[in-house]
């Protein structure tokens, strides 16, 4: 078996107030282009960066919610090159001293297993510009020129799209609930490049090679890119071939991935210290900074299978959205002195639709007392069964439709037969009536 | 000497509040002087219409809000800011104006300011010599009495050097202590904003206006320079001067050390006492700032592309593409750890060597430059001749440290500038020092002929 390996890059765009540097506003999603500029993030000669210390105390929260180390000394550096959306001609980002690192994350793979997937490194950073392609055009926005980004670098350890999956998803999660980004893919709030290479069969270490997929602006192109990649790759290497070291983007027509730069053509990005900006100094803040650190999915879930005895499958999902999960501690709480248990609880909120969900814990309990009870008055089982009896007695309803309204009783009947009795005679009334006006 | 333009600032403050002379009447004076004069020194690049305020020159690195500004390059000839540099603001709100923006060397790089995309200021006190460089215009126009103060740049001794070979006075505050926003960058880890004036006084009052953090400058510190009044009252009893032996070796221009050993003496005659030091590492200090420099350069300058403003990138003058290409190649990778990082380590060892000066001493004093004002024409053709030329000012630089030139004496009928160093955020012992030498001797009242 070939072993996929991949390791994955994340840009998270911070939704501080102000811009990284200078104090234009960040939030630039719709607005005129080039209004939110300034002379520091348009590059104007002598204009200089001024360190917003809101990002970096955010940068340092994400490290601290990965189990990252935050750096007792760290700088920003230069990351030198040319493009038309990066005004100043170089990038204020972190190389060799970044603010975090050595963290991890357990994900669960597609054997649903939990690994642990090591973070290298969370870093600060600044977004470039945005080029725009009207026609045979090309125009420059510099609205988004200097609003904090923050990347998360992973080591080469997920291995399968799964995984990958699983791992985006809960980041996505986890910057939401530190309140540090929206982390919408569709708005570019947060971008994802993956390393990929396949290990062959008894081979040991890492592969020579390394093929990064980038440029892709949605979540589920990267996936099916990720997939189509472990399989090319293994064919290539079975063929006998080799691989080199190049980049490829994702076509969703073809649904293939193809060649963006090979190797020979990669930057040399001569980082140095910025020496425009003082030395980073946060580790003083770091008990401060964890104190504001709320519980994470990750963490809750765990707990609710310590606290309640969950199936972890089960904690996963309702740890998974923060609402969900409070809902459930507070119906467990509702819960206790009516006899209910945390797992009723758990079906329940498990096995509707997010639509029909229980709006609070009252609504919850008294949902699984009426069932208990056998009074059967949940909307959409109702409706399944009045819609069985309309589409079992044609007669009747035709003639209901023809105004004999009265038979309505008999098709309530019908319903209240299925249900030995159980079902809220009002409410099947109801249910039955809407269904033959529609 | 009565006509305003040869006031000093503290003079033209003081005629101005007591209505003997009006700021139009003032700034007049000033206009006529230069339209006179100033085809013979070229001390400006361009002249605003509307004049209000005291009169001071600017140097062209320095931006001035809907007045052009190029650096003295042709990448940005045309060039009209939006924004004005801190130092700018903090002038207008002081009744300052800007009655021109002085020529330099492109992006301030240079000792001559032959560099300039415009043609060359002369000195003014021999039109065939270079005024220094790189705020060249900045001095000459102080010297030639064309603005009541300038202000300049300085990187490696661009505010020092010319202010020696023009005969005024020059201040490079300590590194963090003038906020550079608005200052066109060169190397941005040793750039400093200071200001050029005829009398060490008026250094002291510009200082205090222009210093202090904005908020826009991350290594600008809060503290504001207070003037205060000197320790020393009329002398300089118990102030240990130092001497350091490598500022007199090899190199120096005998006659040049002869005016700068006078100058000592009356440093000592004025009761200071004369210590001799060493900064070991002074013979590497050229060398490490050329790699820093030009890797900072070739950073800074990355972002005139033409997209934006001014024009494409061959449009940068000689010197400014040999920097370029220095800084891109110290700091590419299989080289960055041999060139930056090692000049990084002298940098810190340079630093180390003032700080063990400044453990026997108060300051230190020598000469700004080896030689005078030399012929215009005669190294431009020899970039490493002209780089020593700055082998004084260079390593205070590299240190962060404040340094003062005071016209202190004539070699060949050409100024000579005395420099007196201090210790890190200490302006005020220089200033102090450098005023007394000042009012015990006269040479700040010699003027040339234009």
């Amino acid at each position: 078996m070939y072993k996929p390996i991949i390791g994955l890059e994340v840009h998270v765009e911070l939704k501080t107030k102000q811009k990284m540097f200078c104090g234009c506003p960040t939030d630039n999603f719709g607005k005129e282009p080039n209004t939110l500029t300034c002379p520091t993030c348009l590059g104007l000669p002598g204009a200089l960066p001024f360190t917003n210390q809101e990002a970096i105390k955010m940068c340092a929260k994400i490290g601290l919610a990965l189990n990252c180390q935050l750096a007792e000394k760290s700088l920003f550096e230069r990351k030198n090159y040319f493009y038309p959306d990066l005004p100043k001609g170089y990038q204020i980002s972190q190389y060799r001293w970044p603010l975090c690192t050595n963290g991890f994350l357990m994900v669960a793979d597609k054997t649903d297993e939990k690994r642990k997937i090591r973070i290298n490194r969370v870093h600060q950073e600044e977004d470039t510009g945005k080029l725009l392609h009207p026609g045979d055009q090309t125009l420059i926005d510099y609205n988004r020129s200097g609003v904090p980004l923050v990347e998360v670098v992973t080591e080469p350890d997920f291995t399968d799209t799964e995984q990958v999956k699983n791992y985006a998803k809960l980041l996505a999660q986890i910057f939401r609930e530190l309140e540090v980004s929206n982390a919408e893919m569709e708005k570019g709030d947060m971008r994802l490049e993956a390393n990929v290479s396949v290990s062959p069969p008894g081979s040991e270490g890492l592969p020579n090679y390394r093929v990064e997929l980038k440029n892709i602006n949605s979540f589920t192109f990267m996936a099916s890119a990720i997939t189509y990649e472990i399989e090319r790759q293994i064919k290539v290497l079975e063929s006998g071939e080799k691989i080199t070291q190049h980049t490829r983007g994702w076509d969703e027509v073809k649904k293939e991935t193809f060649v963006q730069r090979e190797k020979e053509e990669a930057n040399d990005y001569r980082y140095f210290p910025e020496p425009d900006l003082p030395e980073l100094r946060i580790k003083n803040l770091e008990s401060r900074i964890k104190q504001e650190i709320p519980e994470l999915p990750n963490m809750r879930e765990e707990r609710l299978v310590q606290d309640y005895g969950l199936p972890s499958s089960s904690s996963a999902t309702l740890s998974a959205s923060k609402e969900l999960a409070i809902l459930f501690e507070d119906s467990v709480l509702l819960g206790k002195s009516k006899g209910i248990t945390p797992l009723e609880i758990s079906n329940l909120l498990l096995n509707v639709s997010v639509k029909n969900r229980p709006k609070d814990s009252l609504a919850t309990i008294s949902t699984i007392e009426q069932s208990k009870s056998g009074i059967i008055d949940d909307n959409n089982q109702l409706e399944v069964l009045a819609g069985e009896v309309i589409t079992e007695n044609r007669r009747l309803v035709e003639s209901y439709k023809s105004g004999k309204v009265t038979v309505i009783m008999a098709l309530v009947g019908m319903v209240m037969r299925k249900t030995a009795g159980k079902a809220d005679p009002l409410k099947t009334k109801t249910i039955l009536e809407k269904l033959l006006q529609s | 000497m009565n006509e305003p333009v040869f006031w000093s600032l503290k003079e033209t403050i003081k005629a101005l509040a007591d209505k003997k002379i009006s700021s139009d009447e003032l700034n007049l004076s000033y206009k006529d002087r230069i339209k006179k004069l100033d085809s013979k020194v070229n001390a400006f690049r361009y002249l605003p219409e509307n004049l209000d305020g005291i009169p001071a020159a600017i140097k062209d690195v320095i931006i001035t809000k809907g007045i052009e500004t190029t650096a003295g390059s042709k990448i940005l000839e045309g060039f009209i800011p939006p924004y004005n540099a801190t130092v700018i603001s903090r002038l207008k709100a002081e009744g300052v104006g800007v009655i021109g923006k002085t020529n330099c060397d492109e992006f301030a790089m240079g000792s001559s300011g032959e560099n300039s995309a415009y043609g060359s200021t002369k000195n003014p006190w021999d039109l065939t010599k270079v005024p220094g460089g790189s705020s060249s215009g900045s001095a000459a126009a102080v010297a030639a009495d064309f603005a009541t103060f300038a202000l300049g740049t300085d990187t490696g001794g661009s505010i020092r050097q010319p202010a020696s070979l023009c005969g005024v006075v020059g201040l490079k505050p300590s590194y963090g202590r003038v906020s550079r926003y608005g200052s066109i960058a060169m190397a941005s880890s040793l750039d400093q904003i200071g200001p050029i004036t005829k009398s060490v006084a008026d250094a002291r009052l510009v200082l205090e206006w222009i210093s202090g953090s904005d908020g826009l400058d991350s290594n600008c510190v809060s503290s504001k320079f207070k003037v205060e009044s000197s320790k020393f009252k009329d002398n300089l009893k118990g102030v240990k001067v130092g001497l350091p032996k490598e500022y007199f070796a090899e190199g120096l221009n005998p006659e040049v050390e002869k005016v700068i050993k006078e100058a000592i003496k009356k440093l000592t005659d004025l009761g200071a006492q004369a210590v001799e030091i060493s900064l070991p590492h002074t013979q590497y200090a050229i060398a490490a700032y050329y790699i820093l420099m030009a890797s900072e350069v070739s950073s800074n300058l990355a972002r005139y592309d033409g997209i934006r403003f001014g024009k494409t990138r061959d449009y940068f003058g000689p010197e400014v593409k040999r920097r370029i290409m220095l800084g891109t190649f110290a700091l590419s990778s299989g080289y960055y750890d041999d060139y930056f990082v090692k000049a990084a380590q002298v940098r810190s060892l340079i630093k180390q060597d003032f700080d063990n000066a400044f453990e026997k001493c108060d300051v230190i004093v020598g000469p700004v430059s080896p030689t005078v004002a030399w012929n215009l024409g005669e190294k431009i053709d020899d970039p490493l001749k002209m780089y020593l030329s700055d082998a004084y000012t260079i390593p205070a630089s590299l240190a962060g440290l404040p340094g003062l030139s005071v016209p202190c004496g004539f070699s060949e009928g050409l100024p000579v500038g005395l420099q007196i160093l201090g210790k890190y955020m200490d302006e005020e012992t220089i200033l102090n020092i450098g005023e007394i030498y000042e009012q015990n001797t006269d040479w700040h009242k010699e003027k040339p002929k234009l």
